[in-house]
């Protein structure tokens, strides 16, 4: 299943829905791309919504990573959402869990973000 | 005992699978050979899926063995062939009865699983690679590393009927 990835404004977080497998070659560089148009826009308060991605391999581990701190090093908060048991129980054993501010409400994600 | 290899499920993988050449299939083992692609892990990947629920693991073993195999692959196809198209992996499934054993060869100029730092330490959680070799410990019972000349073997062992256990240590 191809990724994709699409953007919305809430309450001026921008959030993106994501669908489909984050891993090496097309995945993963769809995610990279996403986050530096944001970033390169000026959007500093990114939610990643994960609802819809199906699976993630180690490069699409990394890929999100380096997502969270290039929005950090630019004075930017990102956070995660709606992940599902497969990326949950990943971000659990890579122990990225306790690194990522990961919801499972949109609207409580949105109201964590400082104002 | 899980059913044996047999051919309903390489039917499946071969018309899954368009790249893969069956080299020899032999009862319950057998093996192909890939080129050095993206491409080729998400067969590697595919066909790996397959062949754990032939061999009798259920629907989550399997995906974590899918998982182990496509990182193993990306090592090979990645790290060890650098994407040479003169390189090639050879992928071998034995099913024993008990345990499904997946051997991933490449051709490149070797591996050292202990220098890869370990991913979980404070220090390395914020680095964007270096997870693949973890996690395939993580999903798989046993892994070995066996030097080639030229390449790199891993090995990948899953009992069957095994909770998810405590990875062993691998052997050089």
């Amino acid at each position: 299943m191809t990724m994709k990835a699409s953007t919305r404004q809430v309450d001026g977080v921008t959030v993106v829905d994501f669908s489909g497998r984050i891993t090496l070659g097309e995945g993963s560089v769809v995610l990279r791309d996403t986050i530096r148009d944001l970033i390169t826009k000026g959007n500093k308060k990114i939610l990643l919504n994960l609802g819809d991605v199906t699976y993630i391999d180690s490069s699409g581990i990394g890929e999100l990573v380096s997502a969270y701190t290039t929005v950090r090093n630019g004075g930017g908060e990102l956070k995660l959402l709606n992940l599902t048991k497969k990326v949950h129980d990943l971000l659990q054993i890579t122990k990225l869990y306790t690194v990522f501010d990961i919801k499972d409400d949109e609207a409580t994600a949105i109201q964590a973000f400082a104002k | 005992m899980s059913p044996p290899l047999g051919k309903p499920a390489l039917r499946r993988e071969k018309s899954g699978i368009a790249r893969i050449h069956i080299q020899q299939m032999t009862g319950d083992r057998f093996s192909y050979t890939l080129d050095s692609t993206l491409d080729s892990v998400n067969k590697a990947e595919q066909a790996a899926e397959q062949i754990a629920a032939k061999a009798g693991f259920d629907e989550e073993e399997c995906l974590r063995i899918a998982m182990a195999v496509r990182e193993a692959a990306v090592n090979a196809v990645l790290h060890g062939n650098a994407y040479d198209p003169k390189k090639k992996v050879n992928v071998t499934y034995e099913s024993t009865g008990d345990k499904l054993v997946i051997r991933i060869a490449d051709q490149g100029n070797g591996l050292d699983p202990d220098s890869v730092p370990d991913p979980l330490a404070p220090e390395n959680l914020l680095k964007t690679s270096g997870r693949g070799i973890f996690l395939i410990r993580s999903f798989m019972d046993e892994v070995k590393f066996r030097d080639l000349e030229p390449g790199t073997e891993i090995t990948l062992v899953k009992n069957v009927g095994a909770p998810l256990g405590q990875p062993e240590e691998d052997s050089k």
